[in-house]
């Protein structure tokens, strides 16, 4: 099932890669992005993906995905090889934050990074509440999460301020998928940037 | 073998042999003036011949790779687990070539041949043959099956050298490649072993310089250790400590050297079946075989620049116990193909059973092939 962010998170990264760019995109999933990437863009791509059933749904679709861990980089592959390295809703489940995101801008020339914002208005209330959030973006019990990261639009870009990566674009989306222009910390549910060197 | 095995089976097989009287010239510059390879087909070669997988065998394998022998019910096919109707290389919709590679003992010309020109055994004298050696060849038996282009050359080990080779050799003459649990080139352990291994069969009283066959003995000894060694390094630390442990065999502790453990007994076992079985002159063969491969060497060891010419796409398998030929191994392959922007998926399965996981029935991986051969389009 693809929910209305995951929509228009595709939409927004699809209208940034041009056509005939090569793309690498981490944790791929079953390689739904890709495909449309490839059928939309005439992107050339490849996915990495840790999970045995994503792997084959991605290769049953015809994408090019690799099977591996995020968490140990992008050994092997060479600086500069993608025009855009892709990270859609994966960042929050990764250990190595700062790594991979020095490894993403080494072997692409663009990186494109989207998550749910933890500080986003319904995740708020719920915290206020006395429960951790459910929502469209965070959509886990706190008990069956993958994700291991909670931070906020403010925080990432603190963090891209301290690792000197330049904020190309943002984007933020509500849970509807509507672009938010105003208070994107507290009614954006889900953040999207292009970051570059 | 259960109901359910016998429908999954190819079935009754048969082998054949394909003739070549055209004079073969080889890597090393030695020639051969004819040549015969054995080999088996599952399946129906389609009328556009576009259904055609070829299946290259490991330094031990042979062309019985699926099914079994009407007069042998027992003998099934090494790859029989991966091959026949409902299977990932599914034989409704796939033509199946599996070959003896020339210098082999299971029918094809090799040093147990009788050479023409002496009337004798070749022993001794059948050249050394490489991996682009046997592409050669399989090409030639391509020509001679009607088949213009392979629509998937498969292999595990030494047999997905091969698959590689196949789409360096004949860029235009292979679709897909399926490298398994394989490696562009041996590292120096690699090469470590399979020369322990030639000095076990060399250095055996009965070896005779390779000719043997006129002594009428062979150097079953040697083989026997070449065996016991290379099977150490086809199973998992684990996996031995599983199946085996320290386990010892009934009325040990004789403070002998008798066999004590169970290890010892299977690794017995294991060497004296193949002896029993297999040409010590062909092991030496296959493993000098794997020792020359290295397709990056013309190269200056840049893989990718070697790889560039390759016009398939690929598929790279490994397993994450398999320390003979790791998984990093195989993502150098991998991170190639990716540098030249060529086609190329890669899985990495869990199976316990070290380098011998590719002969297994893993879920992960036999899932993986049987998804990526949708992808061949007939």
């Amino acid at each position: 099932m693809i929910t209305n962010t995951e929509r228009a998170d595709f939409d927004l990264i699809a209208s940034w890669v041009r056509p005939n760019e090569r793309v690498l995109d981490l944790g791929c999933g079953d390689g739904s992005l890709l495909k449309r990437l490839i059928a939309e863009r005439g992107a050339y791509g490849y996915g990495i993906e840790r999970e045995e059933a994503g792997v084959q749904a991605a290769i049953a679709q015809g994408i090019n995905v690799i099977q591996g861990d995020l968490e140990q980089g992008l050994s092997g592959f060479d600086d500069g090889t993608f025009s855009h390295v892709v990270l859609s809703r994966t960042l929050q489940t990764v250990k190595h934050s700062e790594h991979l995101l020095t490894e993403m801008l080494r072997v692409g020339k663009e990186a494109v990074v989207s998550f749910p914002n933890f500080a986003y208005w319904k995740n708020r209330m719920a915290v206020m509440q006395g429960r951790m959030p459910v929502s469209e973006d965070l959509p886990y019990e706190w008990f069956d999460t993958p994700n291991l990261r909670f931070f906020t639009i403010l925080d990432f870009e603190s963090l891209c301020s301290k690792m000197e990566l330049v904020i190309r674009e943002r984007q933020v989306l509500d849970e509807q998928g509507n672009l938010i222009l105003e208070e994107p910390n507290f009614l954006g549910s889900l953040a999207i940037y292009r970051l570059g060197r | 073998m259960n109901v359910s095995q016998q429908q999954m089976s190819v079935g009754c097989v048969i082998s054949q042999t394909a003739h070549f009287n055209l004079p073969l010239t080889l890597k090393s510059g030695a020639q051969l003036p004819a040549f015969e390879l054995s080999f088996e087909t599952y399946g129906t070669l389609n009328a556009a011949k576009s259904n055609a997988i070829l299946v290259c065998h490991a330094l031990s394998g042979h062309h019985h790779v699926a099914g079994y022998y009407a007069d042998q019910p027992e003998n099934i096919g090494w790859w029989d687990s991966i091959i026949g109707p409902g299977k990932p290389l599914d034989t409704n919709r796939f033509f199946i070539v599996g070959v003896n590679n020339l210098g082999g003992c299971h029918g094809s010309t090799g040093p147990v041949s009788i050479n023409p020109a002496t009337g004798k055994h070749w022993g001794a004298d059948f050249p050394v043959v490489t991996v682009e050696d046997w592409v050669a060849t399989q090409a030639r038996l391509a020509d001679y099956l009607g088949i213009d282009a392979w629509a998937a050359v498969v292999g595990g080990s030494l047999g997905g050298m091969q698959a590689l080779q196949w789409t360096l050799s004949f860029p235009d003459r292979v679709r897909h490649s399926l490298v398994i649990a394989s490696a562009a080139k041996l590292s120096a352990e690699n090469i470590a072993f399979n020369e322990i291994a030639r000095q076990a069969i060399l250095s055996d009283p009965d070896f005779h310089g390779g000719n043997y066959y006129e002594h009428n003995t062979r150097p079953l000894n040697g083989l026997r250790l070449a065996r016991m060694l290379g099977h150490i390094t086809y199973l998992s630390d684990d996996q031995m400590a599983e199946k085996f442990g320290r386990r010892q065999r009934p009325g040990a502790g004789s403070y002998s050297f008798d066999v004590e453990f169970e290890i010892e007994s299977y690794l017995r076992y294991q060497g004296d079946k193949f002896a029993g079985f297999f040409d010590a002159n062909t092991y030496l063969r296959m493993t000098r075989a794997l020792d020359y491969f290295d397709p990056a060497l013309a190269y200056e060891g840049r893989l990718a620049d070697a790889l560039a010419v390759a016009r398939a796409s690929f598929l790279v398998v490994a397993f994450s116990t398999d320390w003979r030929f790791a998984p990093f191994r195989s993502r150098e392959i991998v991170h190639a193909l990716v540098h030249n922007g060529q086609s190329v998926a890669y899985a990495e399965s869990n199976c316990a059973h070290g380098h011998d996981s590719f002969l297994m029935e893993d879920a992960h991986y036999h899932a993986v092939i049987a998804s990526y051969l949708q992808r061949v389009v007939l």
